[in-house]
């Protein structure tokens, strides 16, 4: 095709595109015009049905608890197909890229570890509080999650990189992923045997509005995404940090 | 719309070209990154949190540094096959 060609379909595509893009953005609600009868019921049943705070929370795990127990689900499966994947190659004899020299810093700037050091724990604590908050502000296991993810990561660069084979929390961040997949599930179950009703019904008391213990069974559910999420994305990170420092012979 | 508003979806706007002009990948993600953080602060000023925080843990932290493990990975193959011709 010449470029005279290509240029003439690129503008009837642009052209086209622009025009369906317009006609879909003028029919629109305008702007700050919020009309859902689900979202203003969820707003007006959820604080006294629940004693919880936080609408999006409750509805993420009470209302809608089951698709959060799928989406748990998948990155728990994406978690183990990295493993799977790259446990497969662990196969081959391993060689450090760098020269081995033990342990070894991952950072090489002096202040950058120390600024990673002092900032290990007031990380984890923001992750822990966002976690056990999740039913009375914004927030909750996965956003929690994450954050206490980050705080694992910072001691790995604040310090030294522990050299292949000795000591690897990925272990641990597998125990911990399994225990928050796992309990999502068995809280489910505990809304069949011990309330009586249908999976994933709340069966602790709800509490009073506003306290760390209300909301039934959401902080609990909370936690278990928590450390589901933090274990998760550790384990794919971890791996990805080991292909890093990693070669392989044969696989070059 | 207020103008905190108003001025955040241009941050994002500018925030968005910069992104695609930033041509090195290891660049280009930081610059995402930054990008990310200004979502999140335009999630925040219209008033959805819950996707603020979302959007700083996965746009700000978590897609920036899968890229950037990916490119060490990538460059460090290339250079390993350019020491062996």
């Amino acid at each position: 095709m010449s470029e005279r060609a290509r240029r003439v379909v690129f503008a009837l595509g642009a052209i086209g595109f622009a025009a369906v893009l317009v006609w879909g953005l003028a029919g629109l609600p305008s702007f700050g015009d919020f009309h859902s009868r689900y979202g203003e019921l969820l707003a007006k049943i959820t604080i006294p049905e629940r004693k919880a705070t936080e609408v999006v929370g409750v509805t993420t795990f009470d209302f809608r608890g089951f698709d959060t127990l799928g989406e748990e689900f998948i990155l728990f499966a994406a978690a183990v197909g990295v493993l799977v994947l790259l446990r497969l190659m662990r196969g081959e004899k391993e060689v450090p890229a760098e020269p081995p020299g033990g342990r070894r810093p991952a950072a090489r700037s002096g202040s950058l570890r120390s600024l990673a050091t002092a900032l290990v724990g007031p990380v984890l604590l923001l992750g822990i509080y966002i976690v056990v908050h999740g039913h009375l502000t914004p927030g909750g296991g996965f956003q929690g999650g994450v954050i206490l993810m980050t705080g694992l990561l910072l001691i790995h660069i604040g310090g030294s990189h522990i050299h292949i084979g000795r000591s690897r929390p990925i272990s641990a961040m597998e125990v911990a992923e399994g225990i928050g997949a796992a309990g999502f599930a068995l809280i489910g179950i505990g809304g069949l045997v011990i309330a009586g009703g249908a999976y994933l019904e709340n069966f602790i008391s709800s509490g009073t509005r506003g306290s760390l213990l209300s909301g039934g069974d959401i902080p609990l559910l909370n936690i278990s995404v928590g450390l589901e999420v933090m274990g998760a994305t550790l384990i794919v990170l971890g791996e990805l940090l080991d292909q890093r420092l990693l070669t392989r012979r044969g696989q070059r | 719309m207020t103008a905190v508003q108003a001025v955040t979806l241009i941050v994002v706007a500018l925030g968005g070209t910069a992104v695609s002009l930033a041509r090195e990948p290891a660049r280009q993600a930081l610059v995402a990154s930054v990008f990310g953080l200004s979502l999140a602060v335009l999630f925040f000023t219209f008033q959805a949190p819950d996707v603020a925080l979302s959007q700083i843990v996965v746009g700000a932290i978590a897609l920036p540094t899968m890229i950037l493990l990916a490119l060490g990975k990538v460059r460090r193959r290339e250079r390993a096959e350019g020491r062996e011709r």
